[in-house]
């Protein structure tokens, strides 16, 4: 079986958040980048354990980004994986990155993998048209995934709880909390990754259908208004009253 | 040329949700200078003629048996179909955990631009341009779509539902329906009174409660308020509250009208999930928990002799 897994580089949880140009684009200045939380802990962990049950699996892992998604793409490889891909052309819009993943997507790969959504655009639509893209089923909100043969046997979160479904590959899933547990690479990893290849091709031509044409941060609160603890009656009273919300 | 809201329904049951995309999508025809138009898959227990209050005159319903088994791949067809019948130019959808399958396959198969999780109607004076959050709530962004057909997901939430008069026209339509490649072969509901994605009120517990055995305190609480309960990370990782009740990053991402934290230290991840809430209170013994710079009211004290206190206020208040 092969295993493409799409990795994204993202913002660091915990950066701040500052744009450029009149705030049309996102400012990078003194931001740690890391793989998006969703793709490394519970897709390229899962097709990881994966290839731990079964070794015959391969796992090759592809990004859409220049030079600079590099340490990600290593720092992925560290994790796991056979080998990675660079299509080398910023990220664009969802349907834009969607596009150039199925490209590489569509070789022959029977299990594509993807996080949930991207903690920077919070989309959480590249999956979906990557699916589309290849005609394929989509698993979204994976919570859990087996493998028998060409069967896939999921659990996937549903409106009001959780489904079990099954599907024959090749199939589309995005991944989320439960799907696996989250890993640190190891010396022996990082060493491995430093020698695994890492192929970098050239985008197909491809037109965005959106783009963003300002951004904003929200309006700084006006800060806390502390109720003394001795009188917590007076909280509800605020609430009711005041803010008028219960 | 017409707005296009997908009427989404749960077994057959209408949900707040559905008012507000419906009233979202009504407003934006209005606006467009166009109509606004329901479509409705399958079958419904509710009256669909009433929804006409929420000012969509017109509901297109698709009955067929095979929609019952319908995955995200064949409903993208049957709105595809639908879009081209009706000459939609603008879908709109809620945004939940079934269009968010549905609503990307849509965008790359007709190549029609979609804003994931809209919080405003769109400005449509120059172009077509939709708000949203962008970086896990940490700022916005006003996306503009360039193709001729739009898509729009509407966070749950984010649009004061307009309540009306009137009935809707429902309208049978035909459409083709394929098989599906996914097959359904179980079901584990979570028995919950409210939804936690779309709840106007949620009262959450972190780890400042000690134990699972003191959940009365956020309980009792969420009752009263008619609120949906919730908790932070560890607490689900303890197993104290079942790991659907999880709000943060890797969690469920939430934006109520009022969320109610009891001894929750803020922690970015857990911020990730809730900074979206109109209003945030903080209730923690420690003066220094993050979560009071991120909050609009707050009591320093101990949940466990503050809360029994506040719980007795808002009992008197409901009373």
């Amino acid at each position: 079986m092969k295993i493409l897994v799409c990795i994204s580089k993202t913002p660091d949880t915990t950066a701040k958040i500052a744009f450029t140009e009149n705030n049309t684009a996102f400012s990078g200045d003194g931001v740690q980048w890391i793989i998006n939380p969703y793709d490394e802990w519970y897709a390229l962990v899962k097709a990881i354990e994966l290839k731990e049950k079964d070794p015959t699996v391969t796992i090759h892992l592809v990004t859409v980004g220049l030079a600079d998604a590099d340490p990600i793409i290593r720092k992925a490889l560290a994790l796991g994986g056979d080998e990675a891909i660079r299509i080398n052309v910023e990220k664009g819009d969802s349907y834009y990155t969607a596009v150039q993943l199925a490209e590489i997507a569509k070789s022959g790969y029977d299990l594509i993998l993807t996080g949930k959504e991207t903690i920077d655009y919070n989309n959480a639509a590249v999956g979906g048209m990557l699916a589309e893209l290849l005609d394929a089923p989509y698993i979204a909100l994976a919570t859990s995934l087996q493998v028998d043969g060409s069967t896939l046997t999921l659990q996937r979160e549903i409106e009001g709880g959780e489904e079990t479904v099954e599907v024959t590959l090749p199939a589309v899933v995005s991944c989320q909390k439960g799907m696996a547990e989250a890993r640190i690479p190891n010396m022996r990893g990082i060493m491995a990754a430093r020698s695994k290849p890492l192929k970098v091709v050239e985008p197909i031509p491809a037109t965005p259908l959106t783009q963003v044409a300002q951004y904003a941060l929200p309006l700084v609160k006006a800060g806390v208004q502390l109720v003394s603890s001795e009188n917590p009656e007076e909280l509800v009273r605020i609430l009711h009253e005041e803010a008028k919300i219960i | 040329m017409s707005v296009l809201i997908y009427i989404e329904h749960a077994g057959g049951t209408f949900k707040k949700t559905t008012a507000e995309v419906l009233s979202y999508g009504a407003v934006l025809a209005e606006k467009m200078g166009t109509e606004a138009i329901g479509l409705l898959l399958g079958d419904t227990q509710e009256d669909i003629s009433q929804l006409g209050k929420y000012g969509v005159k017109k509901i297109y319903q698709v009955k067929d048996a095979g929609l019952q088994q319908a995955d995200n791949q064949s409903v993208t067809k049957v709105i595809a179909d639908a879009i081209a019948q009706l000459k939609a130019e603008v879908v709109v959808f809620s945004n939940t955990i079934t269009t968010k399958a549905i609503a990307p396959r849509l965008s790359a198969k007709l190549k029609a631009g979609l804003v994931a999780g809209a919080i405003a109607i769109p400005d449509v004076s120059n172009g077509f341009t939709v708000k949203k959050n962008v970086f896990s709530g940490k700022a916005f962004a006003d996306v503009t779509i360039n193709t001729d057909i739009k898509i729009i997901t509407l966070n749950a939430n984010a649009f004061t539902t307009i309540v009306g008069i009137g009935e809707a026209e429902i309208i049978p339509l035909t459409v083709t329906i394929t098989a599906s490649k996914i097959k359904v072969t179980g079901v584990q509901k979570i028995e919950d009174d409210i939804s936690l994605a779309d709840a106007d009120i949620v009262v959450s517990g972190g780890r400042g409660l000690k134990g699972p055995e003191n959940w009365a305190l956020v309980e009792d609480l969420a009752k009263l308020l008619g609120a949906a309960t919730a908790c932070s990370r560890p607490v689900a990782d303890a197993h104290w509250r079942p790991h659907h009740e999880h709000v943060g990053q890797t969690g469920v991402a939430i934006a109520p009208n009022l969320y109610i934290a009891i001894g929750i230290s803020g922690a970015i991840q857990h911020l990730a999930g809730v900074n979206r809430s109109k209003v945030i209170v903080v209730i923690n013994k420690d003066p220094e928990a993050p979560f009071f710079k991120a909050a609009d009211y707050g009591i320093v004290g101990d949940a466990f002799e503050v809360m029994p206190k506040i719980i007795e206020a808002v009992r008197k208040l409901k009373n």
